[in-house]
């Protein structure tokens, strides 16, 4: 995918354009659930490359969580390796692996999972917290990060202060602070009605091209795949489909077209109870 | 992530739940507390009884006819016939450690002064009984020797006799009845209020010994002997000779049991020290059980706590806490909560022992060395009660954590 000549992120894990910053080697993972093993992914092979934007797609059960798992480093393949930035991270301990994900890798949820009753500012210097920083720099990077996804205004109020829309950036802005190698992001619309929806997509579309993040989202809603480069289509533990998006939508032109809120910023988009993940 | 920082963070999240927060540090409060007010409580009576030992005279040996075997036959006090006078001069003769002696002999007997009357002790004994047991005269005199060699009927009675017979009026001249004999009350003991063992020592009447032998209590023997060491550790030195003297002269077979027991002021004053101590572990005990349950109820908020705040936990390791930090996290905030109880509790029993010394008129002694112990002691407390829930806390798995509802 080196049809962007943009400057790549601005990190010690500088990546050239071409390099895989994801190798999945024939990835299974069980699970055992009482006397059932659950085959949940059966020899998954898959690179993906810096600057990419990839959708992970699937039914529930697909084993897209999974993959998303084992590629956070929340879990360890059974068998096979996961090459993370061209390290194999496989077999690592548990501690390596914390260290992996608030240096590498930034996350977002599809219920925000903020921390309640802390500030936004505070929300997004939570990783930096764990990468042994000082508190200036700490501020700093937070706060350069909330006026990325165009909260700066909003640093000192709580989520619950937020929309679902300003929470969901708030914790991409939280994603962010570490400067990863690559954004994951977990049904990141999942809770958002459309036009906040796309505006998301819109962080993520920006963040791809401009900062050349490599971005990985799962989601089941095909209309928000359209926004990324490549699709992967899940089923019964197995890679089925790897497709180059065709027509792929742009946030930034679709934005227009979506009839206005009175006030972006109005608290009536409400987050509703989350349907259940997967 | 560095100390501050997971100090700054358990404040944080105790202040959020501050009614909470205080209701658990209640009990380690109310542990530190009791056990910082009982210790003292345990010191002040601990002073009072020693300063009691030493008020009934320094140096003083005493030997009481009767035996100390537990079990078996027990000749009680007075009941053995064998202690005299004549020992109590051998004991001053050969025993270089002794200064002096004084006999004892007691009657219970009435009293009467006009239409007054009272019920008390009579003890008999010699002139030199008054500074061996630090009698002070407060008006009068005491009886002389001549009115010992003369079984005179003449007495020095203590400010309780003296406030029921006489009330305001002065006793000394007067003539009061004993047992319907005459007496003469030639003098006013000093008042020394109750004893160590609580009884009130101002109610007795000292008579010379040879009255209340003959006239009173009709014996020929002594019940004890008071003597006067010339120091106190030649008191304890005296009490082997004094024994050895004592069997000669009772004629007890080796292997026998003694007649009679030795005690010295400074043994009396270590048994009670003794007796003290033991009082007082029993009561730090009990409130230690309160700093027990203040322990466990830590660790059952924290465990609540954990479960409340599992997506919390999954977040931060999802951003890259490790299980350290997580754990670290726990138990700052558990080793926060109880030693800021803790020291409540040291303020709280510094307050409550001075409410006790000022309203009930004990007498408290703040024991640095039981602060400083209760304030450790919280702080363990802390870490042993925190420990569970921490580790439980960091051996959650990210992916349950973060699904968490």
């Amino acid at each position: 995918m080196g049809d962007q000549a943009l400057p790549t992120m601005d990190t010690p894990h500088k990546q050239a354009q071409d390099e895989c910053v994801i190798r999945l080697d024939g990835v299974h993972k069980y699970y055992h659930l009482g006397d059932f093993q659950v085959h949940a992914l059966r020899g998954i092979t898959l690179e993906v490359c810096a600057g990419e934007f990839v959708a992970v797609m699937g039914a529930s059960g697909s084993g897209k969580s999974t993959l998303m798992n084992i590629i956070g480093c929340l879990d360890k393949p059974s068998r096979g390796s996961y090459f993370l930035d061209g390290v194999d991270v496989s077999q690592m301990e548990k501690t390596e692996l914390a260290r992996l994900r608030n240096r590498k890798l930034g996350f977002v949820f599809q219920q925000f999972n903020l921390l309640s009753r802390t500030s936004a500012l505070e929300n997004v210097e939570l990783p930096t917290i764990y990468a042994g920083i000082t508190p200036q720099e700490r501020e700093s990077r937070a706060k350069a990060a909330l006026e990325r996804v165009g909260l700066a205004q909003r640093a000192h109020h709580y989520p619950s202060q937020l929309s679902g829309g300003q929470q969901q950036r708030v914790a991409i802005a939280r994603a962010l602070v570490n400067r990863p190698a690559i954004l994951l992001a977990d049904e990141p619309t999942g809770n958002l009605d459309s036009r906040t929806s796309v505006e998301i997509m819109d962080i993520f579309q920006q963040l791809n091209t401009e900062e050349g993040l490599t971005v990985v989202i799962v989601t089941h809603e095909h209309d928000i795949a359209q926004y990324a480069k490549r699709a992967l289509e899940f089923r019964d533990g197995k890679l089925r489909r790897d497709t180059v998006i065709k027509d792929r939508l742009f946030a930034c032109d679709v934005l227009p077209t979506l009839p206005t809120l009175e006030d972006e910023d109005a608290d009536d988009e409400m987050t509703a109870p989350p349907p259940e993940a997967d | 992530m560095d100390f501050w920082n997971t100090l700054r963070l358990a404040l944080r999240a105790l202040a959020r739940n501050k009614l909470r927060s205080s209701l658990t540090m209640l009990g380690i409060i109310i542990g530190v507390g009791a056990v910082i007010a009982v210790v003292s409580i345990g010191q002040g009576a601990n002073e009072l009884i020693q300063e009691g030992i030493q008020n009934m005279g320094t140096n003083v040996v005493y030997i009481a006819a009767g035996s100390r075997r537990p079990g078996g036959l027990h000749m009680g006090y007075g009941a053995v016939k064998t202690l005299t006078m004549d020992d109590l001069r051998a004991i001053t003769r050969e025993v270089p450690m002794i200064k002096e002696a004084a006999p004892g002999v007691t009657s219970r007997a009435q009293v009467v002064y006009q239409n007054q009357n009272w019920n008390t002790q009579v003890f008999g004994t010699t002139a030199n009984y008054f500074p061996i047991r630090k009698w002070v005269v407060m008006a009068g005199t005491v009886f002389s020797d001549e009115e010992v060699e003369a079984a005179a009927n003449v007495c020095v009675i203590g400010t309780t006799v003296s406030r029921y017979l006489f009330g305001e009026e002065d006793p000394i001249g007067k003539q009061i009845r004993i047992r319907n004999l005459p007496f003469r009350v030639i003098g006013l003991l000093e008042s020394k209020g109750q004893s160590v063992m609580g009884t009130d020592q101002d109610d007795q009447i000292i008579a010379p010994y040879t009255t209340v032998q003959r006239k009173l209590a009709g014996v020929t023997w002594l019940q004890m002997i008071l003597a006067s060491a010339v120091s106190p550790d030649a008191s304890i030195a005296a009490m082997q000779p004094i024994t050895a003297l004592l069997r000669e002269r009772h004629r007890i077979r080796q292997g026998d049991e003694d007649d009679f027991f030795v005690r010295t002021q400074s043994e009396m004053a270590d048994m009670a020290a003794q007796t003290q101590l033991v009082m007082t572990i029993l009561l730090v005990s009990v409130a230690s059980v309160s700093l027990l349950v203040g322990g466990i109820g830590i660790m059952n908020i924290m465990l609540v706590s954990v479960t409340e705040r599992t997506r919390e936990i999954g977040v931060r390791m999802a951003v890259g806490a490790t299980e350290t930090d997580v754990q670290l996290q726990f138990l700052v905030e558990a080793v926060t909560l109880s030693m800021m109880g803790g020291l409540v509790g040291i303020v709280v029993g510094i307050g409550l022992s001075f409410l006790i010394s000022n309203l009930l008129t004990w007498p408290t002694v703040l024991s640095t060395q039981a602060i400083v112990l209760a304030a450790f002691f919280s702080v363990g407390v802390g870490v042993f009660f925190g420990f569970y829930p921490a580790r439980k806390a960091a051996q959650l798995d990210p992916i349950e954590a973060l699904r968490y509802e």
